[in-house]
């Protein structure tokens, strides 16, 4: 069987189990609906929550990054773990105890305004669908490149499963499909791993086989590190001077937008119990490791196999994978000094080669030779990949909808019915309005991302915290905090981006820090703001500094005070 | 619960946090960041220790952390009567 055969199998296969878990778990009431029935064991919420977490970005997108920035890439392996550390310790288990079903009902409720849960609702939204989008666009991307559809119609079939189960499930069904999709993604991702880590260094565990050595005793890294001094590039181990700043910056400002995401927040509400709400950030945590520590490997790997296939080799003896992708352009070579061979250099008036990062993960099966179905299951990894994350968005902008605009806003006296059908039309119409925008995603998609991260870590995170750990933190604080917070990082962000069109230049930037990283200044910003205005301006009233104290000891939590 | 051990409960779990996320900051920051030229002169296997502790091991750490955590405070909840069983 061909490779796109075995694609088109191993993809419906796992749709079909999708859909056959969707109609098992299907949602009766809004708890349902909003929070799973508040019934899922802490493993299933772990792994759910990973493939919740683990986007198109991870799995397709991030090993290729870091095979070319070689230590750089680290500031995306402990930025998107080091969050959950700072969840679990922090924010579940207080989140959980208080026991409501959105993030902003957190906020409106501990800072009893509805202002506070207006300005929340509008930054969950905001965050959610410009990070949805591009999971819509890796959708279509994985189906045009691997079964030949156009790019539209892979949106479309997309939307299809996506809407079939979120609709039809809302969370039940969405935690449900996550933990099959965590499984299809995780063994899609490691498998190739273990392969090629087996055939380069001879060690079935590619966390330790990227330290292994190589047939001739040299250890892989080291030379790793001497190929690319050779080529001119910085030795692969080591950091560049100017580097620091940044990396210190970036990491910051992802570990603390992912403790702030609300996609990622709302899982811990699906648990029964506080002492499950930690347990599990531990299990989702171990289950993202098992990606986040086989990425490097991986990168390592494909770096080393990429040079010393292509390096100074001729042209015409290039395997069958460089012409493929050179087909898509992915890879092009251009010989500039006509002599029939590709020089991969750093120097760019002299390299002949340029790579499209994301090839890594997608051509790493085809590079190391691995058998065809290896090569369908990656396919298949990276759209499970993309829908659970997806799904996971797109319930938080429904709920936020359905829960704190109409419910809580708009027309409280709606009935648990008359919720459940707003909540399954809200969803229905992010769906088809993620696709669409992904259909025809504007310049910036990928650019919005960071600000999705930037802004999460500026706006809620600081406002969840200081909700918890200062009882005097009152409205008027969280406010203008989460306000000049999220204005001030969003505001550097458009004026340091190009791509977006802000006039600034690289010689502007506060400190020499780069847009990516200015979350963690936002949110340093918003925190000292918040704690003077609080000073400055009346004590909250003694029935929220109440539900503080309620919230800091776990019993009590599997009775909800408030049954909805 | 009594004011007093209330406040007992939260000063402990306090502690426990700052101990926790000043082992989170350094394997992280300090080893995986700061100091990671420094540590890159040191090898274990075939990795410089520096590039090892951003790569690898902070990660090892975080999971570490969290699951040390939910033993501490399981244990401080059945202490302080405050369990949910």
């Amino acid at each position: 069987m061909g490779v796109q055969t075995w694609t088109f199998l191993i993809v419906g296969l796992s749709f079909l189990l999708y859909v056959i878990v969707a109609i098992w778990a299907r949602a009766g009431s809004t708890k349902e609906f909003y929070v799973a029935g508040g019934g899922v064991s802490p493993l299933a919420n772990g792994a759910a929550t990973a493939a919740d977490w683990m986007s198109a970005a991870s799995y397709l997108s991030m090993a290729g990054l870091i095979s070319f920035m070689g230590y750089g890439g680290a500031q995306y392996l402990m930025g998107w773990t080091g969050g959950y550390v700072l969840l679990a310790l922090l924010l579940a288990p207080y989140l959980r105890k208080f026991g409501k079903f959105t993030v902003p009902d957190f906020i409106g409720e501990r800072y009893y305004s509805d202002t506070a849960r207006m300005v929340a609702l509008i930054c969950a939204i905001f965050v959610s669908f410009t990070y949805v989008v591009g999971q819509m666009k890796g959708v279509g991307v994985a189906f045009a490149r691997f079964l030949e559809v156009p790019f539209s119609t892979g949106i479309f079939i997309g939307i299809g499963i996506v809407f079939f189960y979120a609709v039809l499930g809302g969370m039940k069904g969405i935690t449900y499909t996550q933990v099959a999709q965590y499984c299809v993604l995780i063994f899609a991702f490691t498998v190739p791993a273990i392969f090629i880590s087996l055939q380069m260094v001879g060690n079935p565990i590619p966390q330790l086989g990227m330290g292994g050595s190589l047939e001739d005793g040299t250890y892989l890294l080291d030379k790793l590190n001497q190929l690319s001094v050779d080529l001119g590039f910085v030795e692969y181990t080591s950091m560049g001077m100017d580097d620091r700043v940044n990396v210190f910056f970036i990491t910051a400002a992802l570990m603390l937008g992912t403790a702030g995401l609300p996609h990622v927040i709302v899982r811990f509400f699906t648990v029964p119990k506080v002492r499950d709400a930690r347990i599990s950030a531990g299990y989702a945590l171990l289950f993202i490791a098992i990606l986040y520590t086989t990425a490097p490997a991986i990168a390592t790997f494909a770096r080393t196999n990429l040079i010393q296939t292509v390096s100074n080799q001729p042209y015409t003896e290039m395997p069958t994978w460089f012409k493929k992708w050179e087909e898509s352009q992915l890879l092009s070579f251009e010989d500039k000094n006509q002599d029939g061979r590709i020089q991969y250099v750093a120097d760019p008036a002299k390299n002949e080669l340029t790579i499209d990062r994301d090839i890594m993960v997608l051509a790493n099966p085809e590079i190391a030779n691995l058998p065809a179905w290896v090569i369908a299951l990656v396919v298949a990894g990276g759209l499970a990949a993309a829908l659970s994350t997806a799904a996971g968005l797109l319930l938080v902008i429904a709920t936020s909808i359905s829960h704190d605009l109409l419910k809580k806003n708009l027309n409280p006296n709606i009935s648990e019915r008359g919720e459940l059908l707003a909540a399954r039309i809200a969803i229905a119409v992010a769906v088809v309005g993620a696709g669409l925008a992904g259909l025809n995603p504007p310049g910036f998609v990928a650019q919005v991302v960071a600000l999705a991260f930037g802004l999460a870590a500026s706006s809620f995170f600081p406002a969840i915290i200081l909700g918890i750990f200062d009882k005097r933190m009152n409205k008027e604080g969280a406010i203008s905090g989460m306000v000049v917070g999220i204005l001030f990082t969003a505001v550097y962000i458009w004026y340091f981006k190009p791509q977006l069109g802000g006039p600034g230049t690289p010689e502007g930037y506060w400190f020499g820090i780069k847009p990516e990283g200015i979350g963690t200044l936002g949110m340093l910003i918003n925190l000292l703001i918040a704690i003077v205005v609080s000073r400055l301006t009346a004590a909250p009233p003694a029935s929220v500094t109440a539900i503080v104290e309620e919230i800091r000891i776990p019993r009590g939590a599997s009775t909800p005070l408030d049954p909805h | 619960m009594s004011e007093k051990s209330l406040k007992d409960y939260w000063k402990h779990n306090l502690r426990y946090l700052f101990i926790l996320l000043s082992i989170w900051f350094v394997a992280s920051y300090g080893c995986g960041i700061l100091w990671a030229d420094t540590l890159n002169t040191f090898k274990i296997g075939g990795f410089p220790l520096g590039f090892w502790f951003a790569q690898q091991g902070s990660i090892y750490v975080f999971v570490i952390l969290i699951f040390v955590y939910v033993g501490l405070m399981n244990k401080l909840d059945k202490s302080f009567d405050v369990d949910e069983e």
